[in-house]
């Protein structure tokens, strides 16, 4: 669509202008003032220059939660995105299979985050718990509160079962846009199912499977609330990823140089995955019009 | 043309299937093209990988739900894969006990102030980003896309120390406004998706019929992105309604989301299992009402409009 220039534009977006600046620059610019402030409390602050950033980047803890994070995030993708793949490959494109494929799939997108914590929470433990239970009968030696691999695998378990479904939805809605002539088409070469997913569905898959993998990417890399209720960050500091210890950090141990400087670092890692995203999902659209 | 293709290549699709079943034989790469090409519904099997998916997404509700209608002593006790005494005894518990019910009227009203807010600030924006350029429109738009993405742990002392500031810790308002940091510019991506659908010859059109501009937006224009508004409502309504850190830090009584009292239960002492349970069900009611009228826009909702 070609649009015309008007710099009058600006007055319809205002109100989001003040709003979201309101919720969003004024919230940022304190965090820029702890960052490069020191304080002995009684609100007598001094200039801090770089110090909090030096200690922060020195510090083992930041890139112990750091290196977990991302290890989390790169396991997620691993498991979600192939399996989310092949289930929206295998799902009915017509009849009465789809409406209730589409809602019972999106179910666990729409449960509040605590809840679905305290579901795996629930599901887990050895002696109210389906999943527990079962191991335990099983004759498997589960315990995810003290045992930091069995944490993991049930936090990643939680957070498959969470958001497959996203990347299932996704991808479903690039397949169904994918015209039966392609298939005939394919068909008369005689090309092999891996063709036919090679060079007709993971190319018209490939904008909203990217767009799939950016929105895991940054969901898992600010996950807070789905691991604080199941395990609070423990054993020890196994399942601390960076939000929860930015929590810690600011409101736990109202440690405040240190969580701005943190913040930043993060909103700054944050900042950049958001510029590929907005590149992938602004190229997408000029290339659909 | 193009009918009789179809009605050729389905004739075929039914020979093949034919074929396939009596010689049953090892697939050949031709067989396998042609099963693709079913795409899943006329293969025999088709429906399992979806039915195993959804059962794993559905047994931790079911447990949930199943231990929900259980009584404590059951739940500690004994071992069912059903209520063996149903009760409603952990319902009426929420029900009647203030602390518990106030929690949900708490987060709808909250919850409702920010769609409305949210929504109706997006409307005119989404309609500047999808008709006109201008000075720094594109910036505009991306600095929108980096809120939705920001972390709320971020946000969360900041947060209460604005909202400490302005005196407004522990009220509904705080909380809708704090959550409009991602709901806004989640609202607007969305609505622009859908603007941007509608030609803008529809536009021209009714100035040239002589319609003011507030009047062709309300009387034409709304009613033709009607379904984006409810898709732009519903996610604003989800994603406020799912979110707990900043509604934590933000509240302490008077204003605590139910999602808070959960938590706040979970750390006592005496775990009140069968209550934790009915509360965490009614949590995932409001969201399992509405999902099936927006089934076909859930996936275009959480990629931002953009698909």
């Amino acid at each position: 669509m070609n649009k015309t220039l008007n710099n009058k534009a600006w007055f319809m977006v205002l109100p989001v202008l003040v709003l979201v600046a309101f919720s969003a620059v004024i919230p940022l610019m304190t965090v820029v003032n702890y960052s490069v402030q020191d304080t002995f409390g009684s609100n007598v602050f001094f200039w801090a220059g770089t110090e909090w950033f030096q200690e922060i980047l020195a510090s083992d803890r930041f890139w112990a939660a750091m290196g977990r994070n991302l290890v989390f995030s790169a396991i997620i993708l691993a498991i979600e995105v192939p399996l989310g793949i092949f289930i929206a490959l295998n799902m009915p494109r017509k009849g009465w299979g789809v409406p209730v494929c589409l809602v019972l799939m999106a179910l666990p997108l729409l449960i509040p985050f605590n809840v679905v914590g305290t579901i795996w929470q629930v599901f887990g433990r050895i002696d109210i718990g389906l999943l527990g239970h079962t191991l335990a009968e099983l004759g498997v030696n589960y315990n995810y509160v003290n045992n930091p691999v069995h944490a993991w695998v049930t936090i990643i378990l939680m957070d498959v079962w969470h958001w497959t479904s996203l990347v299932v939805l996704l991808c479903y809605a690039g397949l169904v846009s994918i015209p039966d002539a392609y298939y005939q088409a394919a068909k008369i070469d005689g090309a092999s199912r891996w063709a036919v997913f090679r060079y007709i569905q993971l190319p018209k898959m490939h904008r909203v499977l990217l767009i799939a993998i950016l929105l895991r990417f940054m969901d898992s890399f600010m996950i807070y609330t789905e691991p604080f209720v199941l395990t609070g960050g423990g054993p020890g500091n196994t399942t601390t990823f960076l939000s929860i210890d930015l929590v810690k950090l600011a409101i736990g141990e109202f440690n405040l140089g240190e969580a701005a400087a943190m913040s930043i670092i993060y909103f700054l890692i944050i900042l950049v995955m958001s510029w590929v995203f907005y590149t992938v999902m602004t190229n997408y659209g000029t290339e659909r019009r | 043309m193009a009918v009789k293709n179809q009605t050729a290549t389905t004739a075929d699709r039914v020979a093949a299937g034919t074929s396939e079943n009596a010689s049953g034989s090892a697939k050949s790469q031709e067989e396998l093209g042609q099963l693709m090409l079913k795409r899943g519904t006329q293969s025999r099997f088709w429906w399992l990988v979806p039915t195993i998916y959804i059962v794993f997404l559905m047994l931790p509700i079911y447990w949930l739900i199943n231990m929900s209608f259980k009584t404590n002593g059951e739940i500690l006790s004994t071992f069912s894969l059903w209520p063996q005494e149903p009760t409603l005894r952990n319902y009426m518990v929420i029900f009647t006990d203030p602390s518990w019910y106030s929690g949900y009227i708490n987060s709808i009203i909250y919850v409702v102030l920010n769609t409305v807010i949210s929504v109706s600030a997006a409307l005119p924006a989404a309609y500047a980003f999808s008709r006109y350029r201008f000075l720094g429109d594109k910036h505009l738009f991306f600095w929108l896309l980096t809120n939705r993405m920001a972390p709320p742990a971020v946000f969360a002392l900041p947060f209460f120390q604005l909202y400490s500031a302005f005196n407004l810790i522990d009220t509904h308002i705080a909380v809708a406004i704090a959550h409009c940091l991602f709901n806004v510019p989640l609202a607007v991506w969305i609505l622009e998706g859908f603007m941007s659908g509608v030609p803008k010859e529809i536009d021209e059109t009714a100035y040239i019929d002589g319609y003011s501009f507030p009047r062709f937006f309300v009387k034409i224009f709304m009613p033709l992105i009607a379904s984006g508004i409810g898709v732009a409502a519903f996610f604003c309504f989800m994603f406020s309604w799912v979110e707990l850190l900043l509604a934590r830090t933000l509240t302490t009584t008077a204003a605590k989301p139910i999602a808070a009292t959960m938590t706040r239960t979970v750390s006592a002492s005496g775990l009140d299992w069968g209550v934790l349970a009915a509360a965490g069900v009614l949590t995932i009611i409001p969201g399992a009402l509405v999902i099936y009228f927006v089934r076909n826009y859930i996936a275009k909702g959480f990629a931002l409009g953009r698909v």
